[in-house]
Order: structure tokens, then sequence, then C-alpha cells
């Protein structure tokens, strides 16, 4: 089974963020960066079916030089190549970042792409949708298991309020993977080794002939968001704060 | 019709997000000087079609079909695809469910757009639409314009537009039949299922505790028991923890899990993901412990200590038993 993965590189799910002085995007500069976590359960659950299945883990991964080290260590947890679109994504639409990657795996003809359910950054929830399209597959989404089955796979779809779904789909066919649904599995010290003689291939939107659409849809300000309810936080130390929350709580709020 | 509400139902029962997205378009069309039309899709709709007429609309469409009877993204986004050829509305509002994610982004893309998915609010500006929708998991908002003609496409957060706002009316019903093959659809659905029952129901607890990842490890748990036992009340979790099996799933709040509305929610170490809030933001009084300032769970708190949960929460305990006793 040839299995691609699409990852991102997103600031760290801890980073105290900024707003860039024209007020477009966040400001870059200063933070750490760290694999879209969605994507990290993509990833693990295409290492796991091939593992069960054989064949070939190929990491996927559009963004600046700085997502080499992503995509290092996505070959190092066991990924057999990779492909780094080396572009600036940023505040792209994510059609527009789907047709590049859409670009770089076309002639790849793999049996699953997979990706995770959403980015941590801009959070659309769209791009594996949105490749599955531009490349003509069939895709399900907010994926838990996978099961080879006669002629396709047969996978079971996370519905609202626990209910669950299995669907037969033919391969290939194109997954969005439920987050947390598998312990993710750390890259060992052979693994690095490994990785650093993987192949990356790096290309560029020119070299995918791939050229900017008008866009759609227009990101027009970016702002830190006003707060609906002025929260009363309580200071001092740990037993002081405790007890002027306990105050309220009983004598404003009346709840205890 | 300029904007036009598609609206989700599964076996003849709308999606209780639905007449949120009605409400939503109403209140947008008011603004923008339009109208607003309403489309369910499915087999056997005449019913819900029939209610959707007794609303403040310009028509209601019920998009029929054998192959719309079980969703599947195929028949879905080629039955709208004709709906919109018809009807040629500005835009096109969903419900930001589970099953819209799966395919507005196909049906958007097939028309050369992008959906503005998960949309909090809006504006009017300038005679144009904005939508407000939350990156960075909430801590950043971004205003967002659509540009070109239409139809554009945008999905509505749950909770977002109040569905008791919505206006009544009457408006005509059209049948509408889209031409779809069997060959189209290449996804087979089956049965819907569910893994357990559920032995505890959040949604009648009168206060939660609820733990998130800030607990870090199963070891910990034991912490927050103390203070849900302290405060007599049922112990929840965010979704890592059930997905650790720290505690068991039948525990979680959040968009896959129950959504409750409790007199107290507090909130334990738990950043306030979108996914998260939605499942407790109707909560009566919300009270958070973080030590991230600038998490979003401080955006629905009433009530906060930004502080190490480890510190905090025993000291809680002791003053509420303290109280509880005097």
């Amino acid at each position: 089974m040839k299995i691609i993965v699409a990852i991102k590189q997103v600031p760290a799910r801890d980073s105290q963020l900024r707003i860039a002085p024209a007020g477009k995007w966040i400001e870059e500069s200063d933070l750490a960066y760290e694999i879209n976590e969605p994507d990290a359960y993509a990833l693990e659950a295409g290492l796991q079916l091939k593992e069960k299945h054989g064949g070939e883990v190929v990491a996927l991964c559009a963004g600046p030089a700085r997502a080499a080290q992503t995509i290092r260590e996505a070959l190092a947890k066991g990924a057999d190549r990779a492909i780094h679109v080396e572009e600036d994504m940023g505040a792209l639409d994510p059609l527009a970042g789907a047709r590049l990657l859409a670009a770089a795996v076309r002639g790849e003809s793999a049996d699953l792409v997979l990706t995770g359910l959403q980015s941590d950054d801009l959070g659309y929830g769209q791009t594996g949708v949105i490749l599955a399209e531009l490349l003509g597959l069939p895709h399900a989404t907010i994926i838990m298991e996978v099961e080879a089955s006669a002629g396709g796979v047969r996978v079971k779809r996370e519905l609202e309020d626990g209910w669950f779904q299995h669907v037969d789909m033919p391969l290939p066919a194109l997954l969005t993977i439920q987050s947390g649904i598998s312990k993710l599995r750390y890259a060992t010290l052979m693994g690095i080794k490994k990785a650093k003689t993987k192949e990356i291939r790096r290309v560029t939107a020119a070299d995918l002939k791939v050229e900017a659409a008008p866009a759609s849809i227009v990101l027009e300000r970016v702002h830190l968001p006003e707060r609906t309810k002025r929260t009363q936080l309580f200071e001092g130390s740990p037993k002081q704060a405790a007890a002027q929350l306990v105050e309220k709580l009983k004598f404003e709020a009346r709840v205890i | 019709m300029s904007i036009l509400a598609i609206l989700e139902q599964r076996g003849g029962a709308w999606n209780r997000m639905s007449f949120e997205t009605l409400a939503a378009a109403q209140q947008i069309a008011r603004e923008l000087n339009t109208t607003a039309g309403a489309a369910v899709l499915g087999q056997g709709i005449d019913a819900l079609a029939a209610e959707l007429a007794g609303k403040q609309l310009e028509k209601v469409y019920a998009v029929e079909h054998d192959l719309l009877k079980d969703y599947t993204p195929d028949a879905y986004s080629a039955a709208l695809r004709q709906l919109l050829e018809r009807v040629r509305p500005l835009v096109g509002l969903f419900p930001h469910t589970y099953q819209v994610r799966d395919f507005l982004p196909k049906l958007a893309t097939s028309l050369g757009k992008v959906a503005v998915s998960d949309a909090i609010a809006h504006r009017v500006d300038g005679g144009a639409l904005v939508l407000v929708r939350q990156l960075f998991q909430g801590k950043v908002n971004a205003d967002v314009r659509f540009a070109g003609d239409g139809p554009h496409f945008a999905s509505l957060q749950a909770g977002a537009y109040r569905a008791d706002q919505l206006a009544a009316g009457s408006a005509a019903v059209e049948k509408f039949a889209p031409q779809i093959a069997p060959g189209d659809v290449r996804t087979k659905p089956l049965d819907l299922f569910r893994e357990s029952q559920r032995a505890v129901d959040l949604g009648a607890a009168e206060i939660i505790v609820s733990v998130g990842r800030g607990i870090k490890e199963a070891d910990n748990i034991p912490l927050v028991e103390k203070l849900a036992k302290a405060l007599g009340a049922e112990l929840a979790a965010s979704r890592p923890i059930c997905d650790a099996g720290w505690l068991p799933m039948e525990r979680q709040v959040g968009s896959s899990g129950q959504t409750v509305a409790p007199k107290m929610y507090m909130a334990v170490g738990i950043s306030g993901a979108i996914q998260h809030l939605v499942g407790m933001k109707g909560s009566r009084v919300v009270v958070a412990i973080n030590k991230d300032p600038n998490a979003p769970i401080f955006e629905v708190a009433d009530y906060g200590i930004v502080g190490d949960l480890f510190q905090v929460v025993p000291e809680l305990v002791a003053e509420i038993e303290k109280s509880k006793g005097s």
C-alpha cells in the first residue's frame, strides 16, 4: 500500500501570539514550530497501515524552509521519503494550499492519501477534502479505523453525539484521521540516524507550474478576540485566590 | 434570493444546529436588504419542508432523491451543485456539523470557491458581508470577506446564532429533483451505531468539574476527583483525557461528546479549544483554572484563577470544605 500523509508545521500549541503591525497576520519571528497535532495522528495511522500491509509512507509538507525540521521528524518516525513544497504558506487559503499539495503528488499514484482533521493554525478543516476533490478521489472524514476489504477499505467514521458509521470505499481514496485514536510513537535513535539518508524531494510552486488563482475569500484583518464576558480573576497566593473564588461562588454566583 | 440556508436532517429529524443557521440567514438577509430561503435534502422530507414553510422565508426547496436517503459526499455535492445552479444565491449558509465538514469543501472546490468554515459572527460593512472566524484554536480572530461572484459559502459554529430568534411567516415549498446516478456515488455508507450505553448523564448534573491536558498524567486524576466530591459535582473531561483512557469516553464534553449547561462548570487545566467550548458554553457560571492567561477558556469564564492547578486545586478543596462546614 502506498500511502501519502500530508503534514503541516504550525506554531507550538503554547505559543503566545502577537498580531503583526499590518494586522493581516501574526508576528512569526519569535515563534517555535511543531507538527500540527492532528497530522501527527494521520502519520501514525499511515505508519501502522504500512506495518500491517507493507508498502511505503511518503510525507508531504508545504511550508517554508523551517518546515524541513518537521519533515525530518516524520522521516525519523518511519516515513520512507518526503516531498517538501517549499513555499511560505502563511494565511494562504486552503484551496490555494491544496492546489500545491495536489500538484506535488499527482504523479505518485498513491493508494491512500491521509491528512489530519484540521490545522491548529488556520483551522479551516478543509484541506483534506479539497485535496480529494482536486485529485478526483473519494474521501471520508474524521476516521477512527481503517481496515482493508475486498476492493478497497472499510473505514469507521465518527459522527456527532457518540454515533459512528462504517463506510466502504474503493481505493485510491483520501481519509482525514481523527486525533487521539492511537498512541503516537517517538522517533528512535536508529530512526533519527536513518532519516538523514532518506530522500526529500524539494519543489516550488513554479516547479509544479501552479499559478496563483484569484482568491474567492480574503483575510481582511486578524485581531485578538474581545472578551464576551468580563472574567473576574483572583490573584495572590494559591490559597488567597482559592479563598476569594469560593467567597464569590458562594455569595455572588450562589452556586455552592 | 440571496441567502440560502442549507439545513441538515437525518432520518426525518433535524440536526439541532439547523435552525440556528436559518435564524442567521434571516438576520443576514435583513441586514443586506435581501431575502432568505432554505433547502433541505433527503428522501421523504415533506413534513420537514412543511415545517420550514411556516418560517419567514422567500422559498423552501425540498431536494429529494433516493440517493439522498443516506448521506454520501458525492450525492450531496451533486444535488447541491444543481440546486445552486437553479437558485443562484449570493451565499449558501450551512451549520458547521460533521456532515457539512465532510461535503462543503468538496462542493465549494468544484465551483472554484473556498468556504468560510466555522464562522462565529458577521457584520455588514459597505453593503458586503464580513464573517469572523477563529484561528489558532480560538486565540486569534480573523475577519474574512468574499471576493468575486457568488455563490459564496460559509458554515456557522454551533451556538453562534440563536434559534429562538427565528421569525415565523409563510413560504412556498418547491420540490427539486436532482439528477444523480448510482454510479456517481463512490462510497457506500453502512448503518449508524453507538458503542456504549451512556451510564453517566452529564446533562442532568448541576455542577460539573471538568479536567483537561493540564492534569498531565492519569495518576493526577484523583486530585480533581477530590474537587468534584467537595463540590458534589460530576467529573467530566476534555477529549484528550478520554482518548488517553484516563476517564471513560462517556464523561467527555465537547462537539464529539456531550453538550452540557450546568449551573456551574469548573474547567481545570482545559485550554478551551473550540471543540470543547461548543459543548459547555451554555453553562450559567463558568470557572477556569489554567496556567496560561491567554487560554481561550478565559473568554467564556466568569471567574478565573491563573495559576498552577497542582497548587490551586488542593487549596480550593480546603476552602470549599471549610465553607461548607461553616
